[in-house]
């Protein structure tokens, strides 16, 4: 990784904000508060690891925190009617992996835009959602399945915090160092030069769909395992938080460039600055609005160089 | 006779027949459906919606999306809020026009950041769904509007009515945004700044070569979107009265539901104001229909309401592609 890189600005502007963050408190440098940092929003970064596929394939997933959300709720439903957890668990992914099949559906076979077609179910995964829970909330899961999204797994740390770190991995090795991940970029780049040079377009598109799809219902029963219960509006609006991390990171919303490091870089830099930020005393909607901020700056500063450019040329 | 007819007319008539059917399929399963409350009760609420979305379509139709329109309503009716608390005995005409003037200003960022400086509208707008809405906390400090302390002429805005007759009250609001919908489709349609918009949508080198500026056109289609969300703000405010942080959320992407229901093309280019006042019309008539039928709980407006969306997108698709095939064997 070359420190000119986007990435390296990014590694850059992170060691910095941790800098700032252990002079500003002495407790932010605890194992505690790292752990908790990445724990409020584990399953957030975990949808992000397969965001970052979706778009550097060229397309968007807007219902991820529907997926979530049904993923949860589903779970919730079965085990009050008295199904057993394990089942329920296997039954709520199973969900998820329907929900991408289903947009994958009219992404790939009616050539319908991903935008429009995961906005249509992003509101129908989460009618769903309200159909089967309704406006009560259900808690009471197994001491186990609740131990899996609040206790420490290996010594300290907890389930979502071990599946971010070996995800992350592997997403990494997946995108950047395999034939899938780069036909994942190159259809990003040019679907139809792509399709013709022999590349499955359809089938590739399918698998990430399908994936984000399960990986979500996955977040999902974490989610819901920390907080212990479940509503019908459970995780709703986590798709904009999740998709601003993977932008942050270098990731191009038009597909065909970014890097899983970029995403990771990205997640750290939110979670500190929002961590710090807290600390500071500042909102979480002022959190949000200085994260907003940071988005248009990141895609600003690469046409930062093509700007100047074309401003001279006008001059001269 | 049907292939004469431009794809964008056939949209609008096949919208018209769904709200036909529509409307016939609830009447028959709900009791008293057709009654003068159904209709004030929808026109008064898609009296906002339908102008949030008729911005959204200026933006859709070239090629661009603006999803911070739901915090721009928000801040707007906070802000008209505050001043209509601090001086009661401000004319009524000037409150409206703030509205659309903060709007306005709040569309001329997101212009500027996406025409001319060339960023992806869907980052630029969806940083600043963040931004805007930070813009109202900050102002509120988390205090929040209250009907009791608005002035009385405010307060009443939304039930005085323009026309009535026999229980059918049209109210001041709808009469503003029906004039809103039908300049805009004069202007889109028979002006030549207004074709711009679908030039620039359909192919953008090709209006280039024609003359057209890119970052003109697409700076106006925000400050429109933004301006018609600051007047939309103004009516959230007089209609609902209380105002907090989190007032106007979710309203960027019910407007997207409504243009794409409506038949504006989300590449661009091609789509009617009129259809999107029918989508927005249809998705709220849906929604509001659905409480009363005694078959579902109302728990089903969402699912029902995504599938539809789901489903007009579907229909359109294929319906378009083979009227293409047809014209090209010809």
């Amino acid at each position: 990784m070359k420190l000119a890189s986007y990435e390296g600005v990014l590694l850059v502007a992170l060691v910095a904000l941790v800098a700032m963050n252990a002079l500003a408190s002495p407790f932010f440098l605890t194992l505690g508060n790292q752990i908790n940092l990445v724990q409020l929003s584990g399953e957030k970064i975990i949808v992000a690891l397969v965001m970052t596929f979706v778009i550097v394939n060229g397309e968007i997933d807007l219902s991820v925190a529907s997926i979530m959300g049904l993923a949860a709720c589903a779970f919730g439903w079965m085990v009050q009617a008295g199904t057993d957890a394990h089942l329920a668990v296997i039954a709520a992914l199973l969900i998820g992996v329907a929900c991408g099949a289903f947009n994958a559906l009219f992404i790939v076979r009616f050539g319908i835009p991903s935008l429009v077609v995961t906005l249509a179910t992003m509101i129908a995964f989460r009618g769903i959602s309200r159909i089967l829970v309704e406006d009560q909330g259900i808690g009471d899961f197994p001491d186990w399945f609740d131990a899996l999204g609040q206790a420490g797994v290996v010594g300290p740390f907890p389930l979502s915090m071990i599946i971010f770190a070996v995800g992350a991995v592997v997403a990494g090795v997946i995108l950047q160092r395999s034939a899938f991940g780069r036909k994942v970029t190159f259809i990003g780049l040019n679907k139809d030069v792509a399709a013709f040079s022999g590349v499955d377009v359809a089938r590739i598109k399918a698998t990430i769909f399908i994936a984000s799809g399960v990986v979500s219902a996955l977040a999902g029963l974490l989610y819901a395992a920390r907080l212990g219960s479940i509503r019908g509006d459970i995780a709703a609006g986590f798709e904009l938080d999740v998709i601003t991390m993977v932008l942050l990171g270098g990731i191009s919303i038009f597909g065909g460039s970014g890097t899983m490091v970029g995403t990771v870089l990205a997640i750290l830099i939110v979670l500190n600055l929002r961590n710090g930020m807290a600390l500071a005393n500042m909102t979480g909607h002022i959190q949000t609005g200085v994260l907003g901020v940071l988005l248009i700056l990141s895609v600003m500063v690469p046409h930062l160089k093509a700007l100047v450019g074309r401003v001279r040329s006008h001059a001269g | 006779m049907v292939d004469r007819m431009t794809p964008t007319t056939l949209r609008v008539l096949a919208l018209c027949a769904v709200f036909a059917a529509t409307v016939a399929f609830f009447s028959l399963v709900i009791p008293d459906y057709l009654t003068p409350r159904l209709f004030n009760r929808v026109s008064t609420s898609v009296a906002i919606i339908a102008l949030i979305a008729v911005g959204q379509a200026f933006v859709v139709l070239t090629r661009n999306i603006d999803l911070s329109v739901g915090s721009t309503v928000g801040s707007v009716a906070f802000v008209l809020g505050n001043v209509a608390m601090n001086y009661p005995g401000l004319s009524p005409f000037l409150l409206p026009v703030l509205g659309v003037l903060i709007g306005g200003v709040f569309g001329a960022v997101n212009g500027v950041l996406v025409a001319w400086l060339r960023l992806p509208s869907i980052i630029v707008t969806l940083a600043t769904l963040a931004i805007f809405r930070s813009v109202l906390v900050e102002f509120s400090t988390g205090r929040s509007v209250a009907t009791g302390a608005l002035p009385e002429w405010l307060q009443g805005f939304a039930q005085v009515n323009a026309v009535e007759f026999g229980g059918f009250q049209v109210r001041w609001m709808v009469v503003v945004t029906l004039l809103v919908v039908l300049v805009a489709h004069v202007f889109l349609t028979k002006v030549r700044a207004g074709r711009q918009f679908y030039a620039v949508g359909s192919n953008p080198d090709a209006a280039v070569f024609a003359g057209i500026s890119l970052q003109r056109t697409v700076f106006m289609a925000f400050v429109i979107s933004g301006a018609l969300a600051g007047l939309a703000g103004f009516m959230f405010l007089a209609r609902f009265g209380n105002i907090t942080v989190v007032a106007g959320l979710g309203f960027e992407l019910k407007s997207v539901g409504a243009v794409v229901v409506g038949g504006v093309n989300i590449f661009g280019g091609s789509g009617s104001v009129l259809g999107v006042l029918i989508g927005a019309t249809l998705i709220d008539l849906i929604d509001t229909s659905l409480v009363r039928w005694e078959l579902v709980s109302e728990f089903w407006r969402e699912a029902v309401l995504g599938f539809l969306i789901l489903g007009a997108v579907v229909l359109d698709t294929v319906l378009s592609r083979r009227l293409l095939l047809r014209r090209m064997r010809e």
